[in-house]
């Protein structure tokens, strides 16, 4: 670990944070800071950068203990509002799930399905307050005689609920065509034939993972913004890749990183916790995801003023190489290219799609920016780094 | 869920057939009857909403037309649940007339009624089902 001319510890940070001292701005605002004054001058006047996503994030779901009904149940299969939840966990613990349909969905049947409620609206009407149906059966037993069980609950009342995501923030993703002669329906929205149009889903300059590629800040333990409360990074999300193609600013082409997040449910606000509904593919949950990165030297600085010319992403056609697994793609395109509405796809321009929401990942990132400010919030030392990821030393300044 | 305002004027032949009741059993369609003159042995004329899949909606109206039930669709317009959106984009992917259109640099969608042809294309591609046809009251 090479010296650097800036070096400041989260201890110094939050110390700052604490007089009400700290420096605070967006991602969005870092890369106007560190294009004026350079890395080392921006890692001077800064602390904190804030970052936000809001985004529909499969691989979501909530651990829920409903409590004991008396005569108790060990329940065996559990349905909210229709929803199957995920029961062989104990007695009264349940996961419910983003990405499951209500049970009597008609799916794809008549195609495209429309899957309009599943798990992710389930959790949304919770966070939202509402009363959610709650359904068990049991097969008994001598300690949990009961065999079924209904009743309505709501997030209030529940004894424990915590949003657990396994799979969030990805670190970039495909930007997907569609080379076919027929429209497609998939999780990268609708595709229309010949590259009718290309759907990216990051939020680029904004997004929490692309502003420190390297995970050199955000580790196990670091405090978020997850669903409009606070949360933690709590290890590596399901398909975590740091072995990737980067660019020589050390961003990845490809989807990358991601993490495993969690946070109190019954803390969190509807507008960052929304289920979604997507077109021949299935229903999932849009999370509001922010993190804020500790701006200890120049280096992560520099990292967190990557601007959308400096980050790119790969074009991947959806009709025929992504089923069959195939790795190839239709060339490389920065975020600044993707977000001016029209790209260069086989010497054809192509309309471009946004499926993240750019608005609100600002807005996250200015809702992070105020509790850090107001000292609401302190940044958190990591315990331990992501796997695959080495963690700058969080050290004090030399004297 | 995808919407038609509809205007049918079933011939006398017909009119003592449970034609909506198999709307709703075989096309698996819910309606909503806004004004309806039938009597028996004469032509009867009524004025409803079908929602539905938008192929058991088209499958539905075929139906009605091989019965030699007339369909008119009336005029329809779409609203953007403001509340709802998120301002992601997905329905700019669908949208034909540009109506919804992803304004730059703030990356807000915007949504202009003026330009909207009332496809309805953009109802189901809404991942959160913030748009939803309404049928112009002027119309009824």
């Amino acid at each position: 670990m090479g010296e650097f001319k800036v070096q400041k510890s989260i201890e110094e940070i939050n110390e700052r944070i604490r007089r009400g001292e700290a420096v605070v701005v967006t991602a969005e605002e870092m890369v106007r800071i560190v294009k004026e004054v350079g890395p080392v001058e921006a890692a001077r006047e800064v602390d904190v950068v804030t970052t936000g996503t809001f985004s529909p994030m499969c691989s979501s779901g909530a651990f829920i203990n409903f409590g004991h009904p008396v005569p108790t149940i060990k329940a065996y299969r559990v349905w909210l509002n229709g929803v199957p939840a995920y029961a062989g966990l104990a007695a009264v613990d349940i996961y419910i799930g983003a990405t499951e349909p209500v049970e009597d969905d008609p799916l794809n049947k008549v195609f495209p399905g429309e899957f309009r409620y599943g798990g992710g609206h389930v959790i949304h009407d919770l966070v939202a307050g509402k009363k959610v149906h709650l359904r068990a059966i049991a097969y008994g037993t001598h300690c949990y005689p009961r065999k079924e069980y209904e009743t309505e609950i709501t997030l209030k009342d529940l004894p424990y609920a915590v949003l657990c995501n396994p799979r969030n923030a990805y670190q970039n993703y495909n930007c997907a065509i569609n080379l076919s002669e027929r429209t497609l329906y998939t999780y990268m929205g609708i595709l229309r034939p010949h590259a009718g149009n290309a759907n990216y889903a990051t939020a680029g300059q904004l997004s929490p993972l692309l502003k420190d590629p390297y995970l050199k800040t955000i580790g196990i333990g670091t405090r978020i913004f997850l669903g409009g409360a606070k949360g933690y990074v709590i290890y590596a999300g399901t398909q975590h890749n740091m072995n990737v193609k980067r660019t020589d600013k050390g961003v990845p082409f490809t989807p990358a990183a991601t993490l495993m997040v969690l946070g109190n449910l019954k803390e969190m606000d509807p507008r960052w916790i929304v289920g979604t509904s997507h077109l021949g593919y299935g229903c999932s949950m849009a999370v509001g995801l922010g993190i804020p990165i500790p701006i200890l030297n120049e280096e992560v600085a520099r990292y967190a003023g990557l601007s959308d010319e400096e980050i790119f992403t790969q074009i991947v056609d959806y009709a025929y190489d992504y089923p069959n697994g195939i790795k190839r793609n239709y060339g490389v395109v920065s975020y600044a290219e993707l977000k001016s509405g029209k790209i260069k796809v086989l010497d054809k321009e192509v309309p471009t799609v946004p499926l993240s929401s750019y608005v609100r990942a600002r807005e996250i990132a200015e809702i992070l920016k105020g509790w850090i400010k107001r000292g609401e919030m302190l940044l958190t030392e990591p315990v331990a780094p992501i796997p695959g990821a080495e963690l700058f030393p969080f050290r004090p300044r030399k004297q | 869920m995808y919407k038609k305002g509809l205007v049918l004027r079933f011939p006398a032949e017909v009119v003592d057939q449970p034609i909506v009741w198999r709307l709703v059993k075989d096309f698996d369609l819910s309606f909503n009857i806004l004004k309806a003159t039938i009597l028996p042995g004469k032509e009867g004329i009524m004025v409803m909403e079908l929602s539905g899949h938008p192929k058991k909606v088209s499958q539905g109206l075929e139906y009605l037309r091989n019965l030699g039930v007339e369909v008119k669709s009336i005029g329809q317009e779409i609203y953007r649940k403001e509340e709802v959106c998120i301002h992601c984009g997905s329905c700019t992917a669908v949208c034909p007339t540009g109506a919804l259109a992803v304004s730059r640099p703030s990356m807000e969608v915007v949504f202009e009624p003026e330009r909207c042809s009332a496809c309805g294309l953009c109802v189901t591609a809404c991942v959160v089902r913030a748009m939803e046809v309404h049928l112009e009251r002027e119309a009824l």
